[in-house]
């Protein structure tokens, strides 16, 4: 509790009014603690750009969304044309729509992008393990925000997508089928799972997403950012206590970041204008077609930001199986001859291996081709604790590190770009060795984040004035 | 706080208090995770249909909507009919042992899959994902299909084939055959489906 403070009489009224707010609501201790006050590396690159853009890609979808409700119906005869309404009658609905189905794909950019900035300069690690996992939770509820709302426009690759997606619930053992049913609440896609999908994505994930992107900041403004040189800031304090190669966010980072919105909003503005659609990735040509329950689309596959999750899903065949069983007999041996544990963990594992695979035998790939799928966004949370290297970031990290990194990103985009094509026996191929590179990146990360000589880390940050 | 002694009396009340707490908040979660499950609507919208199927020429197929899913009726000609036979080396469950109770009646149970043999009524809906097949009637080589063809459906999601039987083919991400819905003749043109004789 803060002391109640006088102000003296000739004070501005401005100033009585701050100090009147300031004895009843912290106003001016949050104003500093997270902006004029919050100390940032001076050395930010341009991958720091996207964590501010977040937060505004976030309130683009929050805005257009609140008008885009005013004039859609989630009702299975009506969702569709309500959609063509705002896109024909209601005046600039089409913009109003337009930014919003735009701002969906452009969510995902950014987060990758800003995912990928935390990967390489090690921004997941001691002390900001729960900032990434506050990270990854967010990047789970904008997948489940996306889903759900994909299924609104009730076109046929909503209606499809959403089915296929549901029933990836039903491969679970015992109780898939009735999840399943619970999910859709009817036994197909229809006018509940619609009306449903509509609260879920308007309502209770945003309100679930706000929390998480206040417990995000929260929690980095607890610990302070990294930067690219991956050093601590606060290791070298001037004598007022503030961090040598630290500069307040605001106004340094602020304007900074306004250049950011910038050039994101130009590019953001030009999609939007001119190619909103962007050739069938944004938005799919087969969904401009009505849902009909008893057609399904020559070709199904997600939104583009789903594919390598999608991938790897396809990646799980019965013959990828005998594959995987061979991954975990072989994880268990190298466990218990290689790693110095006790002889009742080594039991542990070799038991824990050998009901894994029996389980692995005995139900249906599908089932795991779901759980392959799931493990790929949950692997992501513990990364803090996968990561054994000496050093933070990338640039002290031994240089085959990089080509590494390099090659996961290959990777990742090739996943991706198998998603949308359509099933192929070469595909597949390349996707099961694609899958088991992504996961042998982060479960042998223990392990290869360790080798090789890293460089010498600097004592304060690198910058060069401008 | 260590220096004082623990209350166990008033420890022992919080406890209850959080338990019986706790069970109130299940108890009260019970009714929302409830409507979750298909409505009293829903359930009621199962009702049979019925179909006439006077007109349906052999090689021919008709679809119509039960339970929100799309029921295939198909007059087989005797070449389909023939294939079936021709197919039954290559299935995953020729003889819809599979899951009989869920996918297959029992009047159903036999190579056509089928009351009338040439009259194949199914739901056309894949067991994998819940994609609609679609219709690969035309024999022999084509796109996606094997050489050797003999006519049926393709999913076009996953790729899984079945045949004029609605018999999944071996090594296909599908792991069922098609379902064979209740149904039953009320005369030999009229067809009722969602209801046979015994329910």
């Amino acid at each position: 509790m803060a002391e109640f403070k006088e102000i003296s009489p000739n004070a501005s009224a401005g100033e009585k009014l701050l100090n009147w707010v300031d004895n009843r609501f912290p106003a001016s201790k949050l104003y500093k603690e997270h902006l004029s006050e919050y100390y940032a590396p001076k050395n930010f690159n341009f991958w720091y750009f996207f964590g501010s853009l977040a937060l505004l890609v976030l309130v683009i979808q929050i805005v257009t969304g609140i008008f885009l409700v005013m004039h859609y119906k989630p009702e299975a005869t009506l969702a569709f044309a309500s959609v063509e309404y705002i896109m024909r009658d209601v005046p600039w609905g089409w913009l109003i729509r337009y930014m919003h189905s735009t701002g969906a794909s452009a969510f995902f950019i950014v987060v990758y992008l800003h995912m990928f900035r935390g990967l390489i300069y090690g921004s997941y690690r001691k002390p900001r393990e729960l900032v990434w996992i506050f990270g990854c939770a967010i990047f789970l509820c904008l997948m489940a925000e996306a889903f759900m709302g994909y299924l609104l426009p009730w076109g046929q690759m909503s209606y499809w997508g959403a089915q296929v997606i549901v029933n990836l619930f039903a491969a679970i053992p015992f109780v898939g089928p009735d999840l399943a049913l619970l999910i859709r609440g009817d036994y197909v896609v229809s006018d509940a799972t619609l009306n449903r999908f509509f609260s879920f994505h308007v309502i209770a994930v945003p309100l679930v997403l706000l929390g998480l992107v206040v417990a995000h900041i929260i929690a980095l403004h607890e610990v302070g950012s990294n930067n690219p040189d991956g050093i601590e800031i606060k290791a070298h304090k001037g004598p007022d206590g503030k961090p040598l190669d630290g500069i307040p966010f605001h106004p340094y980072y602020s304007v900074h970041d306004i250049m950011g919105v910038s050039v994101f909003l130009m590019v953001f503005s030009a999609i939007v204008f001119f190619a909103p659609e962007f050739g069938g990735y944004f938005l799919e040509y087969n969904n401009f077609i009505p849902a009909d329950p008893l057609k399904t689309p020559a070709h199904i596959a997600p939104v583009w930001y789903f594919t390598p999750f999608y991938s790897m899903l396809r990646a799980i065949t019965s013959e990828m199986m005998y594959a995987l069983i061979a991954c975990v007999l072989a994880g268990a041996f190298l466990g218990v001859t290689k790693a110095k544990l006790t002889g009742l963990i080594k039991g542990g594992v070799i038991g824990g291996a050998l009901v894994l695979v029996a389980l692995m035998l005995s139900i249906d790939a599908k089932f795991w081709g779901v759980v392959v799928m799931g493990g790929a966004v949950i692997i992501l949370f513990f990364l803090p604790w996968l990561d054994n290297c000496a050093v933070r970031s990338i640039r002290y990290r031994p240089d085959w590190h990089k080509y590494l990194y390099g090659i996961f990103v290959i990777n990742f985009v090739i996943l991706a770009y198998l998603g949308v094509q359509p099933p192929s026996p070469i595909g597949e191929r390349v996707s099961q060795v694609g899958t088991l590179f992504y996961f042998g990146f982060f479960l042998l990360m223990p392990w290869w984040s360790r080798l090789g000589q890293t460089k010498p880390v600097p004592d304060r940050v690198t910058f060069a004035a401008h | 706080m260590s220096d004082h002694a623990v209350d166990t009396s008033k420890r022992t009340w919080l406890i209850a208090s959080t338990c019986a707490g706790a069970a109130g908040g299940v108890a009260v979660a019970v009714p929302f995770v409830s409507t979750f499950q298909p409505s009293e609507r829903a359930k009621a919208a199962g009702a049979a249909v019925e179909v006439d199927i006077s007109a349906l020429k052999p090689g021919e197929k008709l679809t119509v909507e039960w339970r929100g899913k799309p029921v295939w009726i198909i007059k087989r000609t005797p070449e389909q009919l023939e294939s079936l036979k021709k197919t039954e080396g290559q299935l995953a469950d020729p003889k819809s042992e599979r899951n009989p109770s869920d996918l297959t009646p029992t009047y159903a149970r036999n190579q056509g899959r089928s009351i009338k043999p040439e009259v194949f009524v199914g739901v056309g809906i894949c067991s994998h994902l819940g994609c609609s097949p679609s219709d690969k009637f035309q024999t022999g080589a084509q796109p996606s299909l094997p050489d050797d063809w003999q006519g049926g459906f393709l999913c076009p999601c996953h790729g899984s084939t079945f045949d004029m039987a609605g018999r999944v083919f071996k090594n296909k991400p599908a792991p069922d055959n098609l379902e064979v819905p209740p149904h039953m003749y009320l005369s030999d043109t009229r067809l009722l489906i969602g209801e046979d004789k015994k329910a």
